[in-house]
């Protein structure tokens, strides 16, 4: 493809999710609907960043849910137990948690492969130990309440997810084609041999997961704020599973795959629970036989079938 | 045949399908069939079925049949507060039945407090129903209950200097955390306060520091699922001579089977549900939970379980609500289910009001001792 | 030494030679394959789940233990060829992927085969708590650090003194090499995978007795085993043993002489540290990287 080319199909596809945005509220008819809406949205604002980090930058974490759940917890105890209104505990919950990442990042990004998932995954759990552990100021593993935002109500709430959402793909898919946005992609393919030519490895990885850490840390606010009640277990290794899971099965180094990613898991289990004793059977052999039959993800392998499609000769 | 009888017969035969079939009576369930609470989903959901199927063979409630939904929440807030709202707005239930733990009645709180849907929970914690919230209501004996009957036995037999270990999940902590709060009112010290992880296998370490602490006279264990029967038997292993009390989260026939020999002497408040056979026949409960016990028995030839029973006291509450109140109009139901008095459970007599949303006292809960590899009941005797 | 450090460290040993089993499992197909398989915690629930099933069923303990570990084994060579191998040459994070849906599909099949109920395993001989200076073991935990010793004995033996074993060795070292050389790649692989999983299941039969089995007591022990097998230098047999016993002491230590609310946050902390410190894990061997 050429570079011309590029810019005009994310934009094609950045207005193909703005109109369904748009248009979805038509087909919701009750607040249920609406309810998965806005957790896919949730979802999926977390993938676009976990995809940065994950597709482009080429690094893995699986202790992703960890920062999620220090954004959500961080606004709720400065709101539910200092009294600060959401309006500012979100903001600084988020960039507390964009700190703490930039300060555990550095050392732990040294590490490659599997060490720095396992290293991820560490760092999940004590997140997730730690916030179940000290329920006097948690409320431990039964959770606790969150004040609400300054809106109630789905149809409000789907809007600013919707808003926010959009912003994070458009600021997501300018950075894919800036300058460092390329230093990433060069870092995925060689590091070292990306070094030989002058990109900073540590300072454009740090860069990747502090900003994913940020998106994560927004959605879990969000979130919290939403529901009015979290508990610890969305910052488990579980859940960070599930997350990797939604940027792989969408197709990484693909912004808009790491949405679909986000609202096809996020409402299959809705759909599956039909199944009842079933479930987690018809869930497991689900990922598997994606995975096995598309390991690239879904847009990748559906822009492969439509790239073939156009070359057949007529 | 005259005209007169044929336009009668016609009438009939006309108006047959005209009149409307009985709106059926949605009950909304969301239990933790799967995940780390399956062993208090599975029995629940097991429960309800059974008796959803057996009270609409027997015609149904207000001459409506039951319609049960269930939905599987595994243990997790979140899945079951979509659950609650799926089952509120789109299954459009009359009454809530479920929320196994507590973390996931509380996520569903809210929801029922705002669409104003009669709710009740078959989880443990005491924050349920304090402060008082207008909808929800709670079968369980709250953990506070459990810490107030223990304590009051340790005394009874001397022991007021007491070591606690705990579990990580939300009812050894909530349970744990209660503990502490009433035991100065209560008449007891805690010396010590261990914990242990989910899903470890060996809890020798900690019982080690217990057992170096001078002055235990007693010792707690307030835990849910495998946790509490390794510490039982690591309890035997380090000889430690002090009397051991378990929680009500374990009081099954399968703890026994678990903890072995080590089980012997251990204590625990329960329900009379798990003592059914050896209740006298001048006991209230006996009837209730005989019948209970048979019935689940009979069914799914797997030992009764004092969470089944929660669920089954759960709707038997709001079914015999909804009698009272003649309707299933949610804010009849809801006052008839508060005014619920001397209902004879699994859980014990249920009066509630509107301070009480839970309508047990000291008495529902019985203290029992493994004797010869079973439960015996220790007090009170009716 | 004092007998409240004794009970310490014998309470870690047992407990590390359990999460040794099960990062030796991760070990071995990691060698095989670039795999992280993170099944391998169900394979040490099945163990459990069908040793206390034929025992159920009226088997006696020897024959139970047998045909769990061969179940086991068959289910590993399974995954291998229907899941693992139908995508070699996906990116890693597929692959892994497609061993944590693995994981959940057995997990839901073992709820539905068996139940989700808590199941005990009789000891192997006896329950007599051994006194050992002031402390005191259990006959189980004397079976649980012989027969992994044992293991890794005879694992030095498969892969330094046979073919199979040491084609193993040759594939982990050099894949292209050792194809070159007429070493069967795919074979590699089911032997590894089926290794694998009879380890876990033995480490499931082994610790049953102890610690009982459910249908999800795969999902902490495969996390322990995986950050065990990290902490001793992935892929490295010695090092998975050496991190699963560290990992054990840690917790034990961590319980009784700091806080046991928190010893799972040692342990995780103490292994973060080591990366950072030691980033090719303790024994593992300094990775040369291709540019």
């Amino acid at each position: 493809m050429s570079a011309a080319a590029q810019p005009s199909a994310s934009r094609r596809g950045f207005l193909a999710l703005a109109l369904i945005v748009a248009l979805l509220p038509l087909a919701l008819p009750n607040n249920y609907t609406y309810e998965i809406a806005i957790v896919v949205g949730l979802n999926a604002i977390v993938c676009v960043g976990l995809n940065l980090l994950i597709g482009y930058a080429g690094q893995i974490s699986l202790g992703h849910a960890g920062f999620f759940g220090l954004g959500a917890y961080g606004t709720a105890i400065l709101a539910a137990r200092y009294g600060w209104p959401p309006a500012l505990s979100l903001p600084v919950s988020v960039l507390a948690v964009a700190a703490l990442a930039w300060l555990v990042g550095r050392p732990v990004l040294r590490l490659k492969g599997h060490y720095l998932a396992m290293a991820t995954l560490g760092l999940g759990i004590i997140v997730s130990v730690v916030l179940a552990t000290e329920d006097r100021i948690t409320g431990g593993p039964d959770g606790m309440a969150v004040p609400p935002l300054w809106v109630t109500g789905e149809k409000s709430w789907y809007w600013i997810v919707a808003g926010t959402l959009l912003a994070v793909v458009w600021l997501a898919q300018n950075l894919i084609d800036s300058p460092r946005g390329r230093a990433w992609r060069a870092l995925h393919g060689a590091e070292i041999a990306a070094g030989a030519v002058g990109i900073d490895a540590a300072r454009h990885k740090l860069a990747a997961f502090v900003l994913s850490a940020a998106l994560a840390a927004l959605a879990g606010a969000l979130s919290a704020h939403y529901a009015g009640f979290i508990t610890p277990s969305r910052a488990s290794f579980l859940h960070s599973i599930e997350l990797v899971t939604m940027v792989v099965f969408g197709g990484m180094a693909s912004t808009l795959g790491a949405v679909l990613g986000a609202a096809v898991l996020t409402t299959l289990p809705q759909l599956l629970a039909v199944f009842k004793d079933y479930e987690l059977v018809a869930l497991g052999a689900l990922m598997m036989l994606t995975m096995i039959f598309m390991p690239r993800g879904l847009v990748p392998t559906l822009e492969k079938a439509l790239d073939a499609a156009r070359r057949k000769p007529r | 045949m005259s005209l007169r009888v044929l336009l009668a017969l016609a009438v009939v035969a006309l108006s047959g399908p005209a009149v409307a079939q009985p709106q059926p009576i949605r009950i909304g369930a969301f239990l933790s069939v799967t995940g780390p609470a399956a062993f208090l989903g599975d029995p629940e959901q097991k429960t309800l079925e059974l008796y959803v199927e057996k009270i609409n063979a027997a015609g149904g409630v207000l001459g409506r049949k039951l319609e049960l939904h269930a939905y599987d929440s595994a243990g997790d807030a979140e899945k079951a507060r979509a659950y609650v709202k799926r089952l509120i707005e789109q299954d459009k239930v009359d009454v809530l039945v479920g929320g196994s733990t507590t973390g996931e009645t509380m996520a569903a709180v809210p929801l029922a407090e705002s669409a104003g849907v009669p709710f009740i929970s078959l989880a443990g914690a005491v924050v349920i129903v304090e402060p008082v919230k207008k909808w929800v209501f709670k079968t369980p004996h709250t953990d506070r209950m459990a810490c107030e009957k223990i304590f009051a036995d340790m005394r009874a037999r001397g022991a007021t200097r007491v070591a606690l270990i705990s579990g990580a999940g939300g009812f050894d902590r909530s349970m744990r955390a209660e503990c502490l709060k009433v035991a100065g009112k209560q008449g007891v010290e805690i010396l010590a306060d261990e914990s242990y992880g989910a899903g470890d296998s060996d809890m020798t370490a900690q019982l080690a520091k217990i057992k170096a602490t001078p002055g235990v006279q007693a010792v707690l264990n307030a835990g849910f699922g495998q946790g509490p029967a390794i510490v039982t038997k690591n309890y035997r292993q380090l000889a430690i001579g002090a009397p051991l009390y378990q929680s009500h989260g374990v009081a099954s026939k399968q703890f026994v089977k678990l903890a072995g020999d080590a089980a012997e002497g251990v204590r625990l408040p329960a329900a009379a549900l798990l003592v059914a056979d050896t209740l006298p026949a001048s006991d209230p409960q006996k009837k209730v939970v005989t019948g209970y016990k048979r019935d689940y028995e009979g069914r799914f030839k797997q030992e009764v379980s004092t969470f089944g029973g929660h669920a089954y006291d759960g709707l038997m509450i709001v079914l015999d609500a909804m009698r009272r109140a003649g309707s299933t109009d949610k804010a009849k139901v809801r006052d008839a289910i508060e005014s619920t008095r001397g209902y004879v459970g699994t859980g014990g007599v249920v009066n509630m009001s509107a301070q009480d949303h839970m309508g047990l006292d000291l008495s529902a809960f019985r203290m029992l001792e493994v004797r010869g590899g079973d439960w015996n009941l220790v007090e009170p005797r009716h | 030494m004092s007998a409240q450090l004794l009970q310490f460290l014998l309470s870690g040993l047992t407990v590390g030679a359990i999460y040794a089993l099960v990062a030796l499992g991760f070990a071995i197909i990691y060698n095989a394959s670039n795999v992280i398989n993170f099944a391998q915690g169900e394979f040490v629930m099945i163990g459990g789940m069908a040793a206390a099933a034929f025992i159920d069923s009226g088997l006696p303990l020897p024959l139970s233990v047998l045909f769990s570990v061969t179940l086991a084994t068959l289910v590993g060579l399974l995954l291998e060829k229907l899941a693992v191998e139908p995508a070699r040459g996906a990116p890693v994070v597929t692959l892994i992927i497609i061993t944590i849906g693995a994981s959940i599909l057995l997990r839901g099949l073992a709820a539905l085969v068996w139940d989700k109920k808590i199941h005990p395993l009789p000891a192997f001989s006896g329950e007599a708590p051994i006194a050992v200076g002031g402390a005191t073991l259990l006959p189980q935990a004397l079976w649980v650090l012989g027969t992994t010793l044992a293991t890794v004995a005879a694992l030095w033996w498969f892969f330094n003194r046979t073919l199979t074993g040491k084609a193993m060795l040759a594939v982990s070292h050099n894949r292209l090499a050792a194809q070159l050389m007429g070493i069967s790649v795919s074979r590699v692989l089911a032997v590894s995978f089926g290794l694998s999983a009879a380890l876990g299941a033995l480490a499931g039969v082994l610790i049953a007795p102890i610690s009982f089995t459910a249908w999800d007591v795969g999902v902490m022990l495969g996390l322990k085993g995986f950050a065990a097998a990290m902490l001793g230098g992935i892929g490295s047999g010695p090092g998975a043993v050496a991190g699963g016993l560290a990992l054990g002491l840690i917790e034990a230590l961590g319980a009784g002489y700091l806080s046991s609310a928190y010893k799972d946050v040692f342990a995780f902390i103490v292994l973060l540290a080591a990366l950072v410190f030691l980033p090719n894990g303790l024994v593992g061997r300094r990775a040369a990287e291709r540019v």
